[in-house]
């Protein structure tokens, strides 16, 4: 008889995992190799392989304008959503008051809320308030939708560090202010700079609520690559989500060695 | 530790204002908006009127057309929350048995995606689930079927992508709750002879229930929520909830009717929600809290 | 070299009384410690001490001054963290020029300072070390040094050692102690740690329920506390229950059983019921004829330096503890004849903590 540990995986498992893998990578391989394909139309497999498509990015100007529109878009509605989430998490995770706990789930419900349901209502406040086209509007709304990840980052890290630390610089001699400054902000940074980093990955890749509020002159890459790949058949589109899918892979990398990636993804500690 | 001194009561309260100022200015008033919308009259040639009418709810619950919409997207949900807990709780255990270097490379690979756009991740699956697509051309030379299966704006189409979507919101809800589980309950069901099978019956999955639960909320409200996917994926043949808003809003123009959907499902899915989490506080706070 | 005083502090938490019109004289260079089980009010006080907790009511003075509504930072006290709250982003020597960082004080002078403060403490050599390069007991010597380095007017220690190992911590106690007498800083300890607070403190304020239940040096707390919560709280006691059948200006006679006993009560003493106590050390084993009391050997333990016996006495089961002097002990199931001076059989007469 074997004495194999019960700890390790066995062989059914391991082909399990395997073949799982296989699935969860298929769809982003398959988007690169056919990115490579010299045919017309959206196609796999095919005969030749090339670089037009790539080229046609450089040639298409609405997407390179897209792109350059979510990332300033991303950047200014993850700044601003720290702005305000920062010190509601304060608020929360150092005070107690009445209204606590509905501020909380204020700030939190955005993420309940189906996107094309915070869609619809952004479009008829839009077009209410003559904001339709407004780049301004959509960073406020992007922000409002990824609030709830810089709010909960921000509040696992205030709500993990020790009061001590903060009291320990006030009875040496700083104020609230300088305690704040000099102690809290440094601690916390972490689970801001990873809030920060999430919301701006989540507004980049929005594109369920945008869809209804983008013109043509706002238009951010998803929507631009939504509609091309709904509507036609653009093999460009395989080249634009080739450049996303690697952009993304170096830009995890870069994240893992500057925070750590399980920070990022599962909260953890 | 409770602060009470006057000055400090009110701190809270300036510390929220700014995010309270955006979400009443663009949360709550927008949705105000909404719902006072859904009631509004609307005439095909004119548009929007200024009078208020109850019809754009009651052709929503009387008209077999949306009750079987509401179906369609509840059972897809369901599906996909089924399938991804039947894949989701065996792939955590089998993460959480790897050695730690392994267990971390495969958590990128697991929830990296969720970092890749919806629409790219889509477009990879329209291209794989095509008639002549990489999958159709595998079960055809391996004869696993006669003629190519239609993947594309199908129910299984859709599920299939839906599934590959939120499996990672699964996995990571699992796996929360693994966190918590004492790594010894196992052995010690073991030594008190309890076979591998009954020992993941009787003593692990039971602690998992917690995270299956809220994963499966998660999912399940995800995949109702999902647009790009089923538009993509299922077209105009599979019509769900979200892209029928889409439709009313930006095709039909109907947007009182489109404002009482998106109503619908918001309420559908806070329903949904606030249901399942008393069902779990109900059962489980004696034994977790 | 401050003298401090709480008078009427209270604090209340919702329906809880955590600190009830607490009353504590503190003298100059007196080292004092609140001792207690947990939820006793002892860190309460200590926070409202520090600042950080406003009191419901009552004022806290240092020499004096009323500082009750002074902010933290304007209190000159020096707090020591269970955690030890050293600031993880700062080097050791940032860490311990922080107080003075506050104060303006130039860099020249603040870096002596710093390294006064560090040789006190014996860390000399790890300024730029950062505090998860050390080991507990070194991040324990920087959280002191980063106090003893504003020289503050009082030295407030939340409990210290809690975090250490018990070698360690015997260490620390003797160590901190020194320096605490050498520098005559007065200083307040809160623990629930009855060695710690023996061994280093010039008085102790045992607490319970947010009240001051016994107050006096270490060993008069424990030889001759007032309070039943003391007796019961402080090492080991046995409690005889027994019935007033005399009192002659406080001599009385106790009937316990068939046994009475003289105990000295207060000439007061009112009722028939009593509850008298004595320490396990003050019993003596003896022979069995002669003996008024006598019981069965029930257990023996053994823990090195004593002895424990579990007895089924005349008046009931005891504990009795005896040195291990490498003599044969008594048997278990032996009957041993029991034995006490006096004054060790005593009676709680503070009316506070009783029952």
């Amino acid at each position: 008889m074997s004495n194999k540990r019960i700890d390790q995986n066995g062989p059914v498992a391991l082909t399990f995992h395997v073949l799982l893998t296989a699935f969860i990578l298929a769809p982003l391989v398959i988007v690169i190799v056919a990115s490579f394909s010299d045919k017309d139309y959206v196609s796999m497999p095919f005969d030749g392989a090339s670089l037009r498509w790539y080229r046609e990015i450089l040639e298409t100007p609405e997407l390179i304008q897209a792109f350059w529109l979510s990332i300033r878009l991303a950047l200014t509605s993850a700044t601003l959503a720290a702005a305000v989430a920062v010190p509601a998490a304060l608020a929360i995770a150092r005070h107690r008051f009445a209204g606590r706990d509905a501020i909380t789930a204020f700030l939190m419900s955005p993420m309940m809320i189906p996107h094309v349901v915070l869609g619809v209502a952004f479009l008829r406040f839009f077009s209410i308030m003559g904001w339709t086209g407004s780049f301004f509007a959509l960073v406020l709304v992007h922000a409002l939708i990824v609030v709830p990840f810089s709010l909960r980052l921000t509040l696992a890290a205030v709500i993990g560090l020790e009061r001590d630390a903060e009291h320990a610089a006030r009875s040496l001699g700083a104020s609230r202010f300088v305690a704040f400054r000099r102690i809290l902000l440094p601690l916390i940074m972490p689970g801001v700079a990873g809030g920060w980093v999430l919301c701006f990955i989540q507004s980049f890749d929005e594109v369920t609520m945008t869809i209804f509020v983008a013109t043509p002159g706002t238009t951010t890459l998803p929507v631009a690559l939504y509609h091309r790949i709904a509507f036609l058949s653009d093999p460009v589109t395989t080249s634009v989500s080739a450049v996303m899918i690697v952009g993304t892979v170096l830009f995890m990398f870069a994240l893992d060695r500057i925070v750590g990636l399980d920070k990022v993804l599962i909260g953890k500690k | 530790m409770v602060d009470a001194s006057p000055r400090q009561r009110s701190t809270p309260w300036l510390l929220s204002l700014p995010s309270l100022l955006l979400f009443v200015g663009l949360l709550a008033v927008p949705m105000a908006l909404t719902a006072v919308l859904s009631f509004h009259v609307f005439e095909g040639m004119r548009g929007i009127q200024t009078a208020f009418t109850l019809s754009n709810y009651i052709e929503v619950l009387t008209d077999g057309y949306y009750y079987e919409l509401f179906l369609r997207t509840g059972l897809m949900s369901l599906g996909v929350t089924v399938i991804c807990i039947l894949v989701g709780v065996p792939e955590t255990l089998i993460l959480a048995k790897m050695r730690p270097a392994l267990q971390g490379t495969f958590f990128v690979v697991i929830l990296g995606p969720l970092l890749i756009s919806v629409v790219v991740r889509t477009l990879g699956w329209q291209i794989l689930l095509g008639r002549q697509g990489p999958v159709n051309s595998a079960l055809l030379s391996l004869g696993i079927v006669e003629e190519p299966v239609r993947f594309l704006y199908s129910m299984v189409g859709v599920v299939i992508v839906l599934t590959h979507v939120l499996l990672p919101f699964m996995i990571v809800a699992i796996w929360s709750a693994l966190q918590k589980l004492d790594g010894q309950v196992a052995h010690a069901a073991r030594s008190l002879g309890a076979g591998p099978i009954t020992t993941f019956w009787r003593v692990v999955l039971p602690q998992l229930m917690p995270g299956i639960l809220s994963g499966a909320i998660i999912v399940f409200t995800l995949a109702a929520s999902a647009f790009a996917t089923p538009a993509i994926i299922g077209g105009r043949r599979v019509k769900v909830v979200t892209t029928a808003i889409y439709d009313e809003f930006l095709t039909s123009l109907n947007w009182p009717l489109g404002a009482a959907i998106a109503i619908m499902l918001l309420i559908a899915i806070v329903a949904v929600v606030l249901g399942s989490n008393r069902l779990v506080e109900r059962r489980f706070k004696q034994v977790f809290s | 070299m401050s003298t401090m005083s709480l008078r009427g502090l209270s604090k209340t938490f919702g329906n809880f009384q955590a600190v009830n019109n607490l009353d504590l004289n503190v003298e100059g260079g007196e080292f004092l410690s609140l001792l207690g089980p947990s939820g006793c009010g002892k860190t309460t006080t200590l926070q409202m001490v520090a600042g950080f907790v406003p009191p419901t009511s009552g004022t806290v003075l240092v020499e004096g001054e009323d500082v009750t509504h002074v902010v933290p930072e304007k209190r000159d006290m020096g707090i020591v963290f269970q955690s030890y709250a050293l600031f993880p982003h700062m080097t050791i020597a940032q860490n311990v020029g922080f107080g003075l960082e506050m104060r303006k004080m130039k860099r020249q002078a603040l870096k002596e300072r710093v390294d006064e403060a560090l040789a006190m403490v014996r860390l000399s050599g790890l300024e730029d070390r950062y505090p998860n390069q050390l080991s507990g007991g070194q991040r324990q010597r920087v959280a002191i040094a980063r106090v003893l380095a504003i020289r503050p007017r009082v030295l407030l220690l939340d409990e210290p050692m809690s975090n250490l190992d018990a070698k360690l911590r015997g260490d620390m106690h003797v160590e901190l102690r020194a320096l605490q007498r050498r520098l005559g800083i007065t200083t307040i300890l809160v623990t629930h740690d009855q060695v710690e607070a023996m061994t280093m403190s010039d008085r102790i304020a045992v607490m319970t329920g947010g009240k001051i239940a016994e107050l006096g040096t270490p060993q008069q707390v424990y030889d001759k506390p007032v309070s039943e919560f003391a007796y019961r709280f402080l090492g080991q006691t046995n409690e005889i229950t027994g019935e007033i059948t005399s009192n002659d200006a406080g001599s009385a006679k106790v009937q316990v059983g068939s046994i009475s006993l003289p105990v000295k009560v207060s000439e007061s003493h009112q009722g028939t019921s009593i509850k008298l106590f004595v320490r396990p050390e003050r019993l003596r084993i003896g022979a069995a004829d002669g003996s008024a009391v006598k019981g069965k050997i029930l257990t023996r333990l053994f823990l090195g330096g004593i002895w424990f016996y579990d007895i089924d006495s005349d008046i009931g089961p005891l504990r009795i503890s005896a040195p291990n002097l490498g003599m044969s002990p008594a048997e278990e199931g032996e009957t041993v004849g029991i034995e006490w001076n006096s004054g060790d059989m005593q009676v709680a007469t503070s009316e506070l903590a009783n029952g």
